[in-house]
């Protein structure tokens, strides 16, 4: 019996050990390394603050950080008014048997290198590409827009990427919400526009949320879509990450630009888990 | 035993025992690759073109990682055993930086051709340390003006001004490496890029600021390539025939210009790790890759293209002409090397160069 018991005890733990050693092995150990790396002198060792510091009292550097949330904030906001209509025809107007191909072709997009999608979106943007060439073509135009190397494209990169992320997020929402609710509030006199804006999209908003978060956290720290489109035109923290690491080797600064940035995305994840009370559920 | 073997405990015995018995044969497997040859190279390397021909004549297999930056390629030494690596690409400025940190083994310059190298490529203030030298020069060229010369007048691009005035506003790409492209300042404003000292930093910037108002975009090579080849620019700065040479074929029209002002000599070199558990094979692979055979594949590599260090490389008359082959006395002669900073120069230089990345 008390083996037996015992043996209950330490099940659990056993089950979780794996997942628990690969998190210490891959992130709490790493992170601990990256944080210890980050207070020390590129040149010469010893400890200091100095890379910080950097980041804090050099404009350019705080700049990047700038570029980087307003970038993020606008894709999120973007993704999420372009989400939530594609999640709810997805949802309420496509028939049962049509809805898991509909998915299927909702997750195509990430089937596709993150490089190459980049790079087709730059031949779409270019001057000599298909928008500007269909806008001269029909007399809209004079000259070619410059769509590429702007933060325009790199939004439009970015959007392209995450709309679908989120709109999974909130159409796995949508499909837990019982009719019974909606039933309710018309029984109670709320016409379709008032069942949604009251019923509707609060019931929904820990999907919209777990993918704004999602879509937050993937955007922000990313470094290829604005190396490629954004025609390095302004730079974002990841770029400036890898800058300090190409040529100089610059660990302990680029450690201590990552600490800042995940410290940013920790922030995003209490405000969202505050806020919907994320931890309760 | 039947209950042993329904305990879920005993089960993850078992498996974290089967998986650790994997590992092993995994390690064991990755010993028995000890022979092979271990290189830490650049995208040029990687091309099976070039390294197929050694493999298949000496019966090894050349493992090659790629990196970008001296930085990211010492980081990948730093973090690796002694030994896993047999031989290294790096800058040829760079050489010091690893002899520093004593990863490099002395070359035997009785067995390696350097009489056949161009002689402003060999480096000695790079290669050579302390009266021994660690690394060979096995491919060079210029940061300097690539074009389309059916959209500008070549003329402009005679001279470094053209970058800067209002006749190609827009047109203009900079490649995003920040050493080669300050040199290239330097040259504009009338300096020399080994003279350059913190007190050049003010006059360096606003010429960068300049070239950065003109600019459509700041791209590493794929990204200006692309630009150039799209005809989203016309002109890249601090391209060259790296860009130019690789894309002839496709689009004539490329070219690149040594413009009155000078430009800036990029020269990558080859060097033997201490520790190599291979050090013969690691100097065939060097002898290989300095043979004319080996410097013609290397030079016109899939990658990127790029002037062979031996003279004699076997390139062909097409090759040697899309090279410029023959015009490189008169290039070398207005050429520059890059400027050799030391860390706190280097890291304002840097800093600099994020600067101009922000402006607006």
């Amino acid at each position: 019996m008390s083996i037996s018991g015992s043996n209950s005890r330490a099940l659990p733990w056993a089950l979780v050990t794996p997942a628990l050693a690969w998190t210490l092995a891959f992130f709490v150990l790493p992170f601990i390394a990256m944080g210890l790396s980050s207070l020390t002198a590129h040149e010469g060792g010893g400890l200091t603050l100095a890379n910080y510091s950097q980041f804090f009292t050099d404009p350019s550097y705080w700049r990047a950080m700038v570029n980087s949330l307003e970038v993020t904030a606008i894709v999120t906001v973007i993704s999420i008014l372009l989400a939530y209509p594609f999640a709810w025809i997805l949802a309420e107007q496509v028939p049962e048997r049509w809805q898991r191909l509909a998915l299927m072709l909702a997750v195509l997009p990430f089937w596709t290198s993150y490089v190459v999608r980049s790079y087709s979106w730059l031949l779409v943007l270019a001057q000599n590409g298909v928008i500007n060439r269909a806008l001269t073509g029909i007399g809209l135009i004079a000259e070619p827009l410059q769509l590429a190397n702007t933060r325009f494209a790199t939004v439009t990169g970015f959007v392209h990427f995450f709309v679908m992320l989120l709109t999974l997020t909130i159409f796995a929402n949508l499909k837990q919400l019982s009719p019974s609710y909606r039933k309710a509030a018309a029984d109670l006199g709320a016409g379709p526009v008032r069942t949604f804006l009251h019923v509707v999209l609060p019931l929904t908003l820990p999907g919209i949320m777990v993918g704004a978060f999602l879509t937050f956290v993937l955007c922000i720290g990313d470094y290829i879509t604005p190396q490629i489109l954004g025609g390095n035109n302004e730079l974002v923290m990841p770029q400036l990450v890898m800058m300090q690491i190409g040529r100089r080797g610059d660990f302990p600064l680029a450690s201590a630009l990552s600490i800042i940035l995940m410290a940013v995305v920790t922030v995003a994840y209490l405000a969202c888990a505050r806020w919907l009370k994320i931890e309760r559920a | 035993m039947t209950a042993n073997a329904r305990n879920p405990l005993s089960t993850l015995k078992s498996r974290l025992g089967a998986a650790c018995a994997a590992a092993a044969l995994l390690i064991a497997a990755g010993g028995a690759r000890a022979a092979d040859l271990n290189a830490l190279i650049w995208c040029d390397h990687s091309d099976p073109a070039l390294l197929q021909p050694f493999e298949e004549a000496n019966n090894v297999k050349v493992n090659v990682k790629e990196f970008e930056g001296t930085g990211a390629g010492l980081a990948i030494v730093e973090q690796s055993q002694p030994g896993d690596w047999d031989v290294m690409v790096i800058d040829s400025i760079d050489v010091p930086r690893g002899v520093e940190k004593g990863l490099f083994e002395p070359l035997p310059e009785d067995k390696l051709p350097f009489a056949d190298l161009f002689a402003e490529v060999k480096m000695d203030k790079s290669t050579v340390v302390n009266g021994k030298r660690y690394g060979i020069t096995e491919k060079f060229g210029y940061n300097t003006i690539g074009f389309n010369k059916t959209k500008v007048d070549p003329a402009d691009m005679q001279s470094l001004a053209s970058l800067t005035g209002d006749k190609y506003k827009g047109k203009i790409a900079i490649y995003d490496y920040y050493l080669p492209v300050i040199g290239m300042a330097a040259l504009a404003i009338g300096k020399k890029t080994a003279d350059l000292t913190e007190a050049d930093l003010p006059a360096l910037k606003a010429e960068l600021l300049k070239m950065k108002a003109n600019a459509k975009l700041v791209g590493e090579v794929t990204a200006s390539q692309t630009a150039l080849a799209t005809g989203e620019v016309d002109i890249l700065v601090g391209g060259g025939e790296w860009v130019t040479a690789g894309l002839a074929k496709e689009n004539p029209a490329l070219d690149f210009s040594i413009p009155k002002e000078g430009a800036v000599l990029w020269s990558q070199s080859l060097a033997m790790f201490k520790d190599s558990k291979n050090k013969d094979m690691a100097l065939k692979f060097i002898q290989y890759i300095m043979s004319p055979e080996g410097q013609a594949r290397l030079a016109t590599s899939s990658c990127y293209w790029g002037m062979p260090a031996n003279t004699k490389a076997a390139l062909s008359d097409e090759q040697k002409k899309t090279l410029r082959f023959d015009e490189q006395p008169g290039f070398l002669a207005r050429a520059q090397a890059y400027s050799a900073p030391n860390a706190d120069l280097d890291k304002k230089m840097q800093d600099m160069w994020t600067e101009m990345l922000q402006a607006q």
